[in-house]
This record gives C-alpha cells, structure tokens and sequence, in this order.
C-alpha cells in the first residue's frame, strides 16, 4: 500500500498540536502512515504517534541534526519518504522552509498550506491564498505531492485502533553544502514573548483607536482582569506603539481565543486571518459600519477610552 | 562592498473584503491601490542598510506588468539605487517560473560584471503564499539559503541573519556569501520615503528585461471566497452604559477568572 509521509515537529510534550492536526489529516487521505522525526524525540512520543495511527517512526539523528538547518532535513525528510505518494508536514515556518526545500530536491511542486485534499488524478488540494481569506484550488500533477497542512485544518483525533509502529533509524547522507544555512546559535525569548498570546483563552485585541503609545493602560488593564494576552493590529507596531511580537494577522500571530475583543480595529482581511477563528469576537468601535463590527458576533458603538474603562469598573464591582 | 538584489511582488492592498474576476482565477483589483508585502518592506529596508553600511548597491527587482513600475519606484524612492522589471504577467508565473526568471536575471548581470553578494525577498507574497521562491532561487543559484530572517549583518564575505524559532527565541545563521535571505517582518521598522528620495527615484532608469522562454504555471484552477455571511452582530449598547451588558456577556462566555 502506498504511504504518506508526515515531518513531525516536537516539543517537550510530544509531537506538537499542529502536527498531530497534520497525521490525523494524513491518515485521512487513506494511505499507511509515516513520521519523520529528526533529533532526540520527548520520551514517550513513538506511543503518541502509535495513538495516531503511525506504522513506522523514522527517525534521523547525528551530528548533521545536533542544529536546525532546513536543507539537512529536507534531506532527511528525501530520504525518509522512499516511494511515498504524499509527503507533508505542518504548515508552521519550519514545516513550510523544509518542504519547498524537498520539492526542490525532488523537482515537484510544494502546495503550502493546504486545508483539503480533494479529488486524485490529479489530486487538487485547497489552500489558503491572501493570509487566509481566499481558497486556491490548486493541482498538484507529480507522482509525489509534497503539501503542507494549514493550522487548524482538522482537529487532532487519535486513530481508532492504535498502531505499535516500527522505528526506523535512517542513515541520511548530508553534505557539507545542506549545512551552509544552519543555526549556529540560539538565544531564549522574553518569557512569554507571544507564547502567551497564541494560547491565550481571551484576547484583547486593540488597533489604531488606541490612540498613541500611551492609550493602552485600560486595554491592558482589560486583559489582566481576564487573565487574557493582548494582541494588537499592524498599525499599532508599524506605529511603535507595541512591540511585533504583538501583532495579530496574516504577518503576525493566529489565535483562536474563546474570546477576541477587538478594540479600535477596523477589521482589515488580514488582521481577520489571524483571529476569524475566535469562538466569540465582540467589536467595540466608534464606527457601527467598520468590517470588524458587521463581522462581529457583539459589538458596542463608541469611544474605546470611555467604554473599556467602565467595563474594567464593572469587572472590579462584581468581583 | 556587498552589492544586493531585493525582490518586490506588486499585490492588491485588500481592504475587508475581497472580490473575485469572473473567472475566478484572480481577486479583482480594479477598484484597489496596491502595494507590496510588509516582509518585502523590510527586506527592503534590510538591502538598503546592507548597501550603505558597505558602499555597495541595493537593486530592486520585479516580476509584472509595467504597472508594478509604481512599486518599483517606491523602493528606489527609499533609497534602492537601480530598478529591474521583468515584464510580464505575474499571473501565469508559478513560483517555480518566477525563481527562474530571477536566476536568470542575476546571472545576466553577472556575465555583465555585477554579482549580488546578497539576493533578498519576502518570506512568503501576501497574496499566493507559496513559502518557497527564495529557497528555490538558492538551489538554481546554488548559494545556500536561510529563511525567515528578521535582521542580518554583513561582516567580510560572511553574513550574520538572526530569525524566530519555534519556541519563541531567537535562532542566529552564519552564512558565506553570496546567499538568498528570505525576510519575515518584526525585527526592524522599514523608513517612510522622503520628498527627495521620490525626485531622485524618478530619474532612475528602470531596467526592462523580457523573461527568457514561457512560464509552466502554477497549478491554480480557481480561487473560492468562504460564503458572505449576512451580518449577525447583536449591538450591545452605545458607549459605557454598556459596560453591565458586556460583563454579563463575559459571564455567559464563561470567561470570567
Ligand atoms: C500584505 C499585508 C499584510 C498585513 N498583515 C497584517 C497583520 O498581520 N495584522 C494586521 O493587523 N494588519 C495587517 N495588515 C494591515 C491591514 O491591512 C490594516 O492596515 C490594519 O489591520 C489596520 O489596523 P487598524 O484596524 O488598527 O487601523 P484602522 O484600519 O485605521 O482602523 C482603526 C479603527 O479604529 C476605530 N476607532 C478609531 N478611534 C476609535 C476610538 N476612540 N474608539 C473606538 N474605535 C475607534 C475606527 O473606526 C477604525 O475602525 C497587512 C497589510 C498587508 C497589505
Ligand atoms: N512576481 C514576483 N516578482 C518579484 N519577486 C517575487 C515575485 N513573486 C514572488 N516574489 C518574491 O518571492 C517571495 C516569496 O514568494 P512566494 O514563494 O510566492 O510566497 C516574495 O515575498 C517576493 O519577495
């Protein structure tokens, strides 16, 4: 039977939620399942990939992997997929990097975040154009498709019978040139640095209304007393008023809060691409006919500098 | 001296709300401004503080119809010193044809007596999203690649580029030249034009160069829109007097700590 093969990407907890969302959209395409997991995987992990259906674990390793450098997993990943039909990874930076890397290696076509897999022969795919607002219905006419898997395109669902994969280790032939463009060293991130807001269970989101680099207080305020993340529009840090690690949008972080409170933003598609998501977006904008509003499940019309401040005071009273 | 390339992708600036050609092969830009992706802004910016630092040129270079000229000219208005168009329709260029339009282009001045030492562009165009011309740019050149770049130095014939990694830090390359740089926005703020950066820009000759043989295409067989819902939003109230109302609403989510 033919097989797909998935590039796992891993945090301390196991392969992480974007590529357990890519194996379980990989196992529906009804082909045997295949990871690639380069380095030392968490302890642990061959099971979870077992749990999501995984026959046989490759696993790459050595000193050519001791760093991250695209081109040496592309390697790996050429090496790993034998004659797989479909190889695939998440759609995050590195899933995208390492797979055009791949399609050039192996002369095909790279589909990069892909939502649905449609008809075969030749197989279209659908993926997000324009940061999210479109769909590209996209024909991929190679022996192998090389795709990756948008962000949230499926829930992540364990297979119904579990597998005890095999662990392949894989001899991969890297060269001094796939090394070129390997990380040499890395520095931590500020503590929370857009970690927080990624998974943040409330959003408080704030635009161009804000006003200055001053008109935060409330907004921040807001957040806290929600034990939320702020996110903010472009025009905020193209602006300085906040750092980008803040942005929210097609160029800046996708949240998927259960709640997005966008203050003073307009509603821009591709600030919309990075939090249409939201399980509740409630719009507070002086402006009744601005896109963020129409679009919005709740709304108050008005001025941000008035409102958030009372909603604070509420908070307090009924705390 | 560090001459570089830096390549701009013209692209509608979409407001909220997108509209499609008849077709369905492209959104329907008539009625739109355009502009370049904010990843190209600072690679922009990134070329031209590379060219200063090191008395070399920054170049601009675009594949598109003559319109994108106006993009074209905005980057020299900031201080890109030589301009070149590929002219040709965008469209029926996959990112495979566009990599190998620009290898050409690169290789042609290189024959002429220009090498770029530095080739930049974005990580990704705002309106495709292929994630992949620059790495397919660095195989055809063979130079090695790094994507996702925020900042960079360039010391000697050695590049130093600093990107995102997945944890939230920072991950630093160290890259012999000549190399291809994919840039992501965030770590640096691209500078407005000035009054006589936009005289001097307008003097510059803009290269037109005709792409050598016919493009294979990208695969696209049509774009969809997700369908227009009509709007549902319930008004909660006008100014603070709505506060009580958003609380209680805050208590029906659930989202009270
Ligand atoms: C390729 C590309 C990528 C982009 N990526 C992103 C991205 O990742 N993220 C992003 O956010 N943008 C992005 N943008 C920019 C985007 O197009 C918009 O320009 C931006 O989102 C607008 O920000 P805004 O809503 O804060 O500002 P504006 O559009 O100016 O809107 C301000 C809103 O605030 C309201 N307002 C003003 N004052 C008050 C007040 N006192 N009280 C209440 N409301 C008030 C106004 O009515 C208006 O609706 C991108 C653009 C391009 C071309
Ligand atoms: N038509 C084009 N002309 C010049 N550069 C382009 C063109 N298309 C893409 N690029 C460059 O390649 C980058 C990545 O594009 P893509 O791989 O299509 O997402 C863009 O950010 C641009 O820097």
């Amino acid at each position: 039977m033919s097989s797909v093969l998935v590039l796992v990407e891993t945090d301390a907890g196991g392969a992480t939620e974007v590529s357990r969302e890519t194996l379980t959209f990989a196992r529906d395409l009804g082909h045997d399942v295949h990871a690639l997991v380069i380095g030392d995987g968490p302890a642990g992990l061959v099971d979870q990939l077992g749990a999501y259906g995984v026959q046989v674990v490759h696993h790459a390793d050595g000193d050519a992997f001791t760093s991250y450098a695209a081109a040496a997993w592309a390697a790996a990943v050429v090496e790993a997929a034998g004659d797989a039909t479909v190889v695939t990874a998440a759609g995050t930076p590195r899933g995208n990097e390492v797979l055009a890397h791949v399609a050039c290696r192996l002369g095909v076509t790279m589909a990069a975040n892909v939502v649905e897999a449609g008809s075969s022969t030749p197989l279209v795919v659908s993926r997000q154009v324009l940061g999210g607002a479109a769909l590209e219905e996209l024909a991929l006419a190679d022996p192998v498709a090389v795709f990756s898997v948008a962000g949230h395109a499926c829930d992540p669902a364990e297979a119904s019978s579990t597998a005890t994969p095999v662990v392949h280790p894989l001899d991969v032939a890297v060269s001094a040139d796939d090394l070129r463009g390997r990380v040499v060293r890395t520095e931590p991130g500020e503590p929370d640095e857009s970690g927080g807001l990624k998974s943040a269970r409330v959003v408080v989101g704030a635009g161009r209304g804000a006003g200055g680099p001053d008109g935060f207080g409330d907004l921040l305020e807001l957040a806290e007393l929600l034990d939320g993340s702020l996110g903010v529009s472009r025009v905020v840090t193209s602006l300085g008023w906040r750092p980008h690690h803040e942005q929210v949008g097609q160029t800046g972080s996708r949240v998927s809060p259960d709640l997005y409170v966008a203050c003073g933003i307009s509603g821009a598609i591709q600030h919309w691409a990075g939090m249409s998501s939201s399980k509740t977006i409630l719009a507070i904008n002086n402006d009744a006919d601005a896109p963020m509003v129409t679009k919005a499940h709740y709304a108050v019309i008005g001025d941000l500098h008035e409102i958030v401040p009372a909603i604070n005071e509420e908070l307090r009273r009924r705390a | 001296m560090a001459n570089v390339l830096v390549c701009i992708k013209r692209v509608p600036d979409l407001g909220g709300e997108i509209s499609l050609t008849a077709d369905a092969m492209g959104v329907d830009d008539s009625s739109l401004g355009h502009t370049v992706s904010p990843h190209e802004d600072c690679a922009v910016e990134l070329a031209i503080a590379v060219a200063k630092d090191t008395d070399g040129q920054a170049t601009v270079l675009t594949l598109g119809s003559s319109d994108a000229t106006e993009q074209l000219r905005n980057a020299l208005a900031l201080g890109c010193t030589a301009a070149v168009l590929v002219e040709a329709d965008a469209s029926a260029y996959g990112p495979a044809d566009v990599a190998g339009a620009i290898a050409d282009v690169v290789r042609a001045h290189e024959a002429a007596g220009t090498t770029y030492d530095l080739v930049l562009l974005g990580n990704d165009a705002s309106d495709t999203g292929d994630f992949q011309v620059g790495i397919r740019l660095s195989y055809l050149l063979d130079r090695p690649v790094v994507g996702g770049v925020s900042t960079l130095s360039v010391t000697g014939d050695r590049v130093e580029a600093r990107g995102g990694s997945p944890d939230g830090g920072t991950e630093i390359f160290d890259v012999p030249l000549p190399a291809v740089l994919t840039v992501m926005e965030g770590g640096i703020e691209p500078r407005y034009p000035s009054i006589p950066g936009r005289m001097k820009a307008k003097k510059v000759q803009v290269q037109e160069v005709a792409p050598s043989g016919s493009p294979v295409g990208s695969g696209r067989v049509r774009l969809t829109l997700p369908p227009m819902q009509p709007s549902q939003v319930e008004v909660l109230g006008e100014g603070p007097e709505a506060a009580a109302a958003v609380v209680d609403l805050f208590e029906k989510l659930g989202v009270l700590r």
